[in-house]
């Protein structure tokens, strides 16, 4: 059997990014290039995938500024970004766990992630593990910030959604709080609470998140999936579990 | 006027990178110097400046554990699909090295802004993170140009040395790098440029009208070494995988300050291509 929530994250991220026509994922990202090679597969005729440490996914041939250049032009339109922590003011730290310099956890760092927070159109923050430990009420250093200072210049204004592997959220520009959107089947609402480290507002009730349709299934089972087998080959067989056989 | 340059063995090549050298590395998909990375270990220099261009990974790790390393700039270090860099989270902690935390673009503007032998140059973006609070070679102004506001201006980074692997090199120190343009910025940047290299290009890459947009000229070239699978246990392009086997046992021993001197050890120090 495909992991279907792997599948049903895939299909909420590519929802996500249906306006979308260029859309770029970080390096060790399976879930969230599935969902771009989705989206490409429901429009092929307007929508581009850029898949960094890909070399098929890659169409920039002045090296790893290129791209980066292209963002500060306003050509992309979506980046999938994820966190080391995310607070509920939709701030994400890449850096590290506990006071900056000397982080007691040291994460890796921001890459690009500070300069892509207002370049891009659409920023879509997606972590998989939804705990106290990864949404806190403050991260301990603002590598890509959730709201732009007054004043500056931007292509996008930061964060529009948070998915992770328990629910669906939407940041409110104007309230600069998360509200939350759906939950996933298998969770309930005072799980999401208990494992949320910040503030967020909510009905009593949430609809659940839905899971593939039939369209986007036979996308994510057959082109989506041999797509992806060049990437993550270790993913792919993982999440696409037998179902060669059907 | 091609001068012939000499195929140095590997220990040969990091002779002249002097303690305290600034040293600027490609990322680990782009061809990372790791046989040159083990040779400066042998060598034993100190007090590296190792800049990430624009982020790195497995060679930055190997020279920080080995106590080769006084500063990291990078956007990013860390291990991929292997997880954190076990050493530059230890010296980190402990507060043994210094990072100038960097995000991409600004590493390439940066590098770009040596290449020009200009001072500095405006990047988009950043502002709002906390970034610039940390970096004083960075400084946010009111645009004097354009359409005004605040922008972010970095600072020009002007290695000493760049180090890179390449698919090819030819007799006369031509390399050519391909796709991988980030290197042709690295070695406009720098004062000098020590390359490595799969396989000898039988004749002058220059003089082969395919070859030439994609080589980095001679006159950019300090020295270069011939090290089959040179970016051994990291792949390269599509001339080999990544050792995954090797580097599931590195993140694994390298937890501990014993179980990377054990690696050093069998890997390093005693690795098959020192002279």
């Amino acid at each position: 059997m495909p992991d279907e929530r792997n599948l049903m994250l895939a299909a909420l991220l590519a929802r996500l990014a249906d306006d979308c026509r260029h859309v770029v994922v970080g390096a060790n990202s399976p879930i969230p290039a599935c969902a771009a090679l989705l989206a490409e597969a429901k429009a092929p005729d307007r929508f581009l995938v850029t898949i960094l440490g890909s070399q098929k996914y890659m169409q920039f041939t002045e090296g790893g500024r290129e791209l980066f250049d292209y963002a500060a032009q306003g050509r992309m339109d979506a980046f999938f970004l994820g966190g080391g922590q995310i607070d509920g003011q939709a701030n994400v730290n890449l850096v590290g766990i506990g006071d900056y310099p000397n982080s007691k956890l040291r994460l890796p760092g921001s890459y690009g992630s500070a300069f892509m927070a207002f370049m891009v159109k659409k920023v879509i923050l997606f972590r998989e593990e939804h705990s106290p430990r990864v949404l806190v009420p403050k991260v301990d250093f603002i590598s890509a910030p959730g709201s732009p200072p007054d004043g500056i210049f931007t292509r996008g204004q930061g964060p529009s959604d948070l998915v992770t592997g328990m629910c669906h959220m939407v940041f409110d520009r104007e309230r600069k709080r998360f509200r939350l959107a759906s939950i996933h089947p298998g969770h309930t609402l005072d799980e999401v609470i208990a494992q949320t480290g910040f503030d967020f507002d909510h009905d009593d009730t949430a609809p659940q998140t839905p899971g593939p349709t039939d369209e986007e299934r036979g996308l994510l089972t057959g082109p989506v999936r041999e797509a992806l087998a060049g990437v993550y080959p270790r993913f792919v067989a993982k999440t696409f579990a037998q179902t060669a056989a059907a | 006027m091609s001068k012939e340059f000499p195929l140095l063995d590997i220990d040969a090549l990091v002779a002249e990178v002097e303690d305290g050298a600034k040293v600027v590395m490609p990322p680990d998909y782009t061809g990372a110097p790791m046989a040159t990375v083990r040779a400066l270990v042998r060598k034993g220099v100190r007090n590296l400046h190792l800049v990430g261009a624009p982020q790195f990974g497995l060679p930055a790790e190997i020279l920080i554990g080995a106590g080769c390393v006084d500063t990291v700039e990078t956007a990013g270090l860390g291990l991929g699909e292997f997880g954190l860099a076990p050493r530059f989270r230890d010296a980190v902690a402990q507060g043994k090295i210094h990072v100038k935390d960097a995000t991409c673009p600004a590493v390439h503007a940066g590098l770009q802004a040596a290449e020009k032998g200009v001072p500095f140059m405006p990047v988009r973006g950043i502002i709002g993170s906390d970034l610039p609070r940390y970096r004083n070679d960075w400084m946010v102004i009111d645009s004097p140009l354009g359409d005004g506001g605040p922008i972010l201006l970095v600072q020009a980074i002007e290695p000493d040395v760049a180090i890179a692997h390449v698919p090819y090199a030819d007799r006369y120190g031509n390399a050519w790098v391909g796709l991988r343009r980030e290197i042709m910025t690295m070695a406009h940047a720098s004062k000098r440029t020590l390359i490595t290299f799969e396989k000898l290009y039988d004749g002058n890459l220059l003089e082969s009208a395919e070859m030439a947009p994609g080589t980095l000229p001679s006159h950019y070239v300090t020295a270069i070494s011939r090290q089959e699978k040179g970016c051994w246990p990291l792949g390269f392009l599509d001339w080999y995988e990544t050792d995954v086997a090797h580097m599931e046992r590195y993140a694994e021993i390298a937890r501990t300050e014993e179980g990377f001197a054990r690696y050093l050890d069998e890997h390093v120090l005693n690795a098959a291509e020192a002279a």
